[in-house]
């Protein structure tokens, strides 16, 4: 491992007991199920998904919301799967997040000031003229006027909110920031506001982002690497450039085919996936994707396939990683 | 003769603090097998336009126009139960959130026959048959067994489809689609998406697709109107739109987009939709717009006829602010 990576995570996995009544075995629900990946400092890793794909599940594993199931995931150098409460309180502050809808996340009876004083009271024991003073600094670094630190929430709108968000997000110092859809909420001139701060303050302070989003144009304006999900499990982890030149899963293909590109112009084959997505407490057998995937053949409902190297990104798929049965197959 | 005609559109809504221009002064129309899109951000006022038509605002707005008229007839004037008679019959509206839009104490049969019930002369078995072709029409499997689920029972792509169905029951002249994929994922986006545009082709029916995706637009539309703050700024063909905006509005939002970005920054709108009580005076997309003059700040634009409508004082042509006096004076 080197300096620079931050974030490590091995077949990392949270399974829920679902209670189904008095008188049933409660299910299990498997929201993620073997997830693998590491973040350099500097660097975004996208992770792309429908609803239920486990991507919000990610979020809350990372941020130390909940613990993972299985596996192992290392933050900033400290393995936390059976750290002490002493260590996870530490590397909390090292892992932040800005939550989707900015309406919600900030709480409608405290000021701006003090929702961005809040981190430090509880995590420093810096005096309250050294806490106002970041807490300034800070609305500057991300593009709020002094004037607001007095005003509350709901005299911003939603841009300038998810500014104070991400502002929260900072005051603490992480080293990691798990941006969970963070302008899929937004309009889209406001968006490139917030998408060009989130760069700025990537360049400046060197972080690693977790940026979770269903919209693959933002995720191929803003990622380094992209991480496809479906069901909970990997289905294609790979550099931005070989995700979106060269799809090698069907789902991931769908999902780029499905994306409504802003050109009149380009007239593509879409691929329109049958059928919706399977409940996560009932899914297929062997490959998730199967019911859905055009390609699918003998194995796929049998055998779940495992991420392989594949040209340049890993993938999990039988026709992918064994193209001679595939001919076969078709 | 269009199928729908408006001209002169203004919404205002009575509010504590004095009345607020939702709607100002929008014009357009729309022909039988056509496809308009109308895109703008929250608070454009592409939502308020479309319920004025349905007649589904609140008491508190006001609603005038020059000319509201479907298939020559005037909506404004009309009686209440007259307007109803249309309503829900020629002209139909699919809404963006299908979870909230369904009642959730009723079952799919029952609310997908209503509007037959209504509408059209028929009794309970043609109307329970009619409604299975319905949902086999719109793509739910087993449909017979359908009928009896309610609302939480389905996915969200799912109540689209029940809410497409119910829709397209007394086969409307025009469809009024709200936003209806914005809640959904992506592949379920393509599947209603297609849809749309299929029973679309089929019927022949007018659709007026209101979205804020760059992207949905240039997939399905044929006719785009850009509203800004509650007024139209431009309306072209999607081809034109795309590739040479008059607006500067519409330019820069295009030019927003992250899939048309080319450096590590995007090059974004500074500012925000003027709201109730910031409106500026002469353009009101004059405080964020990069060619903004003294004279954009004071008088209201004109509207370009030959240039795609844009209500500027600078029309954009061929990537040149026509007639404008240069960067030096536009600070």
């Amino acid at each position: 491992m080197t300096a620079d990576t931050v974030l490590i995570a091995r077949d990392l996995a949270r399974h829920y007991l679902v209670s189904r009544g008095a008188f049933r075995q409660p299910a299990t629900l498997k929201a993620l199920d073997g997830a693998g990946f590491t973040v350099k400092r500097g660097r975004t890793l996208a992770v792309v998904g429908e609803s239920g794909c486990g991507k919000s599940t990610l979020a809350r594993l990372v941020t130390m919301i909940e613990p993972p199931t299985a596996g192992s995931l290392q933050i900033s150098g400290h393995e936390i799967v059976g750290a002490s409460s002493d260590t996870l309180k530490k590397l909390r502050s090292k892992v932040q997040i800005v939550f989707q809808n900015p309406y919600g996340s900030l709480n409608p009876r405290q000021k701006i000031g003090h929702a961005l004083e809040e981190p430090l009271l509880v995590n420093t024991t810096l005096s309250a003229k050294e806490r106002t003073e970041r807490a300034r600094a800070m609305m500057a670094n991300v593009g709020l006027r002094p004037e607001h630190y007095e005003r509350y929430p709901h005299m911003f709108s939603g841009g300038q909110r998810q500014r104070i968000a991400i502002a929260r997000a900072l005051m603490l110092d992480p080293d990691i920031l798990v941006l969970d859809e963070p302008v899929s909420a937004l309009d889209v001139s406001i968006q490139a506001q917030v998408l060009n701060l989130l760069a700025d303050i990537q360049e400046r302070l060197n972080l690693a982002f977790l940026f979770i989003s269903h919209d693959l144009s933002v995720v191929r304006h803003i990622a380094n690497d992209v991480m496809v999900m479906y069901l909970g499990r990997v289905v294609e982890y790979g550099s931005r450039d070989d995700i979106f030149r060269n799809p090698q899963h069907p789902y991931t293909r769908a999902l780029l085919s499905a994306t409504p590109m802003a050109d009149p112009e380009r007239k593509r084959e879409r691929i329109v996936l049958k059928g919706e997505l399977p409940s996560p407490l009932n899914p297929p057998s062997g490959c998730a994707f199967n019911p859905r995937c055009p390609l699918a053949f003998e194995p796929c409902p049998v055998l779940r396939p495992a991420l392989l190297a594949h040209e340049a990104s890993l993938v999990a798929c039988h026709a992918v990683n064994k193209p001679e049965a595939t001919t076969k197959a078709a | 003769m269009a199928l729908l005609d408006i001209r002169n559109l203004t919404v205002e809504f009575k509010t504590a603090s004095g009345w607020f221009r939702a709607v100002d002064g929008v014009s357009f129309k729309v022909d039988a097998h056509e496809v308009l899109a109308i895109v703008g951000e929250s608070g454009s006022g592409k939502s308020v336009s479309m319920l004025a038509v349905m007649g589904l605002l609140p008491w508190t707005a006001t609603v005038t126009a020059d000319r509201l008229q479907f298939e020559g007839r005037e909506l404004l004037g009309m009686s209440k139960r007259e307007r109803r008679k249309i309503i829900g019959k020629d002209i139909a509206m699919i809404f963006q959130e299908p979870m909230s839009s369904l009642n959730p104490c009723f079952n799919v049969g029952y609310q997908l026959t209503e509007a037959l019930k209504t509408h059209l002369d028929m009794d309970k078995a043609e109307r329970r048959k009619r409604a299975i072709e319905l949902l086999s029409e719109v793509g739910i499997p087993a449909p017979e067994t359908r009928l009896n689920s309610f609302p939480h029972q389905l996915s969200g792509g799912m109540n689209q489809r029940v809410m497409i169905a119910m829709a397209i029951a007394c086969k409307p002249k025009l469809l009024i689609a709200d936003e209806p994929t914005t809640a959904l994922d992506v592949t379920i986006q393509a599947q209603i998406l297609d849809l749309l545009l299929k029973l679309q082709r089929e019927t022949g029916m007018g659709l007026v697709l209101i979205t804020h995706s760059m992207g949905v637009v240039a997939e399905t539309a044929e006719r785009v109107s850009v509203q800004y703050a509650g007024q139209k700024v431009e309306e072209q063909p999607v081809r034109g739109l795309f590739k040479e905006p008059h607006h500067p509005y519409t330019a820069a939002l295009i030019a927003a987009l992250p899939e048309r970005a080319h450096a590590n920054r995007l090059p974004s709108i500074p500012g925000v939709v003027p709201g109730q009580f910031d409106r500026p005076q002469g353009c009101l997309f004059s405080p964020r717009c990069g060619f903004a003059t003294s004279l954009c700040r004071v008088e209201v634009p004109p509207q370009q006829r030959e240039l795609g409508d844009a209500l500027c004082h600078y029309p954009l042509k061929n990537g040149v602010a026509l007639g404008h006096p240069g960067k030096g004076e536009a600070a």
